[in-house]
Formats: C-alpha cells, structure tokens, sequence
C-alpha cells in the first residue's frame, strides 16, 4: 500500500466495494446492519476485505460490530491501524 | 463452561469436518472446551481448520465468545478409532452427510467404541433419531441435536430423545448445551422435528415461486423479509443451509411423510447438479464472489 491512500480514497473504495457486493446504494453514514439491512456474517467478509486491501490486521478488541457500522467506522479503523503499524 | 470442569473434561470429539461439524467445533472452542474433529479426508479438515480459526474471529467480532474464556485446542484427525481411543470424550457429536445410511454407520463405529453412558449426538435435521437407534449398540446413549448454521451465533438448539434415549443422557447432553450457552428446547422424535417440518417445504415453495416465474429469488426473500419478517429471506436461507443438505433432508421427508410439498422441487435439484451449494461454495441463489473458507 503506498501512502497515497487517503482517507478519501479508501471511502470511495469501500462505497464501491459495498455497491459491487450488495447491489444497492451506499453512503459513508449509512448502518450496515441497521436499515442497511446486510447480514451481520456479512461483517466478517468486511474485515478481511480491510486486511487484504490495505494491508492491515484487526484482532483484539477492534474485532467489534461498530468498527463495521458504516463506511466512515471502517475509514477510521484502517487510518488508525495503518498510521499504527 | 468453568475452569474445573475444562480440566475435568475430556474433549467433544466432533466426526465430519463439513459446514455443521465446523459450526459445532467452533461453539465449542470459543467456550473453552477442546476439540478432536474427525474426517476421512485430510484436505477437508485442512479447509474445515482454516474455517474454523475465521469462525473464532466471527463469533468474538459479533459478541458471541464469552469474556475471559481461552479458546479451547483443536485436534484434527483421519481416524475415527484414535479419535476415540485418547482421554475419554464429554460427547461424541456425529456431523456426517444427511444420509440415513451415512449417519448410521458412523453411528454404529462410534457406539461400538466409546463407554457407556457417553452421549452419542447426531446432528440432523431431518431423520428420527429411532431409525438411527437401530445401527448402535445403546440406542439409550443416542440422541439428535438439530444445529441451525451457523452453529456458534444462533444460541437455539432443537434437541430430540428418541423413544428409547435414557432421560440422563438427555440430561447431560442438555447440561453440556447449557455450558456451551446454549437453549435447548426438546420435542418428540419425528420427520424433520419442528423446524425443519416446517421451514424446508416452505423454501421448497420460494424456489418452486421462482420457479414458476412468479417472482424473482431477490423479491421473494424481499417480501419474506420485509412483509413477514423472515430475518433472511427462505432462499438465502436455503444458501445458508447448504442446497445440498436441503435436498438431502427434503427427501428424508417426503419418503416418510408422503408430503408432497416435501419433494424437493426442479430448481432446487439442478442447483445441487450444477454444483451450486450455496454460500459454502460460493454460489446458490445469491452470488458470494468466493467460496467459504
């Protein structure tokens, strides 16, 4: 992952990623798994999607529902976990 | 489960490393009891292990792993005989194929190896645990457990004694599903119990709909869903079983019920034939992108 990522960059991504996978609209409020409606076994294919695509890993206690909410949730899991490793 | 008895106890030792064998190994690691899992074939417990290290973080991701509670040990094996032969199993859980013949042979090699007085619990969905009491040696230590999928979020178990189960194996088997959170609700052994007698003619029904053309897979799960209440929808339920199994269990009923909302209709059949499982093999009535670990 090269540093030219931004926080922009990953949100349009994961917009994308969520529009490709669910066939339906997404914005960076929007909740998943309230009247977003989605699966929440759906969740765990979000946090491996985040590892492998920005090079990250979530353990502990960041392997939480709300880290996965929303888009921004997720935008703000990835920056953190990348600005720490 | 509490330290004590961890230490006390022996392993669950769970034969068929498939979707529901998986399920319950997994229930049972998070809550801190070991595991031995059995398959015949090492390249399925090779999947089945990987799949199990992504359930572990799939049950503490969604709140179902108790706190402070190490996950138990798995130990993966191709043989049933030293499966059995080591420290003596809490409970023997049989996840096999659902095929009567299938589950009755495993069942009869187990029964005939472990003690008396150990649980011997066959996961089904479908089949009298009676018919399967006739392939074991203690048809008293038999009795069925109906998982649904995934076995480690969904904290409701139909359990099923079989006329001739002893009432304190049923005890202990309810006990062990107490330590493992779980609530069990015991009925009387039948065709397909309670859930599946009436959930697998009613999908049976959403794929005959689509079918018929009278509506798409998205909008009937759509109105299952959003006029009834379904938390999924009947035919992404159906990937979530497994077509497979479904199919499997479907014929279970219609041979003993004569149902014949229970004849696993056209669509359902050539989805199993074009290898189309569901969402463990990546593709049912819904596309996953990519098969389940």
């Amino acid at each position: 992952m090269t540093v030219s990522v931004t926080p922009d960059t990953i949100e349009r991504e994961l917009v994308e990623f969520l529009e490709t996978r669910t066939k339906a609209g997404w914005t960076a409020t929007r909740d998943l798994f309230g009247e977003g409606g989605l699966s929440s076994l759906f969740a765990m294919e979000l946090v491996v999607h985040l590892e492998q695509r920005y090079g990250i890993a979530i353990s502990g206690a960041d392997l939480k529902l709300a880290n996965f909410r929303t888009v921004r949730a997720m935008v703000e899991l990835v920056v953190r976990l990348r600005d720490g490793g | 489960m509490t330290a004590a008895a961890r230490e006390e106890g022996g392993p669950l030792v769970v034969v068929g490393a498939g979707v529901m064998g998986t399920g319950i190994a997994t229930l049972a690691l998070v809550h801190g009891v070991p595991v031995t899992l059995v398959d015949l074939d090492r390249a399925v417990l090779d999947r089945a292990e990987v799949a199990i290290a992504r359930n572990l973080r799939t049950a503490a991701l969604l709140g179902a792993a108790p706190p402070d509670t190490a996950p138990g040990a798995l130990t993966t094996s191709t043989s049933l005989p030293d499966a059995l032969t080591g420290s003596t199993a809490v409970a023997v859980v049989e996840a096999v194929t659902e095929d009567p013949a299938t589950k009755a042979a495993v069942l009869a090699r187990v029964s005939a190896a472990v003690p008396e007085g150990t649980p011997l619990i066959s996961n089904t969905s479908s089949i009298p645990i009676d018919e399967l009491a006739a392939a074991v040696a203690r048809p008293a230590d038999l009795l069925g457990t109906h998982f649904m999928n995934p076995a480690y979020l969904i904290t409701t178990v139909e359990v099923v004694p079989g006329p001739r189960t002893a009432p304190d194996v049923v005890a202990s088997a309810t006990k062990l599903l107490g330590e493992l959170r779980r609530t069990p609700i015991v009925v009387r052994d039948s065709p397909g119990f309670v859930t599946s007698r009436l959930l697998h003619p009613m999908i049976n029904d959403a794929a005959r709909l689509v079918e018929e053309g009278v509506a798409s897979v998205e909008d009937v799960d759509a109105l299952m869903q959003g006029c009834l209440g379904h938390p999924t929808g009947p035919l992404r339920t159906a990937d979530l079983i497994g077509i497979d199994n479904l199919v499997d269990a479907l014929d279970v009923l219609h041979l003993r019920t004569g149902d014949e909302r229970s004849r696993p209709c056209g669509l359902l059949v050539a989805k199993v034939r074009d290898g189309h499982h569901g969402r463990k093999s990546g593709r049912g009535f819904y596309d996953y992108e990519e098969a389940l670990p």
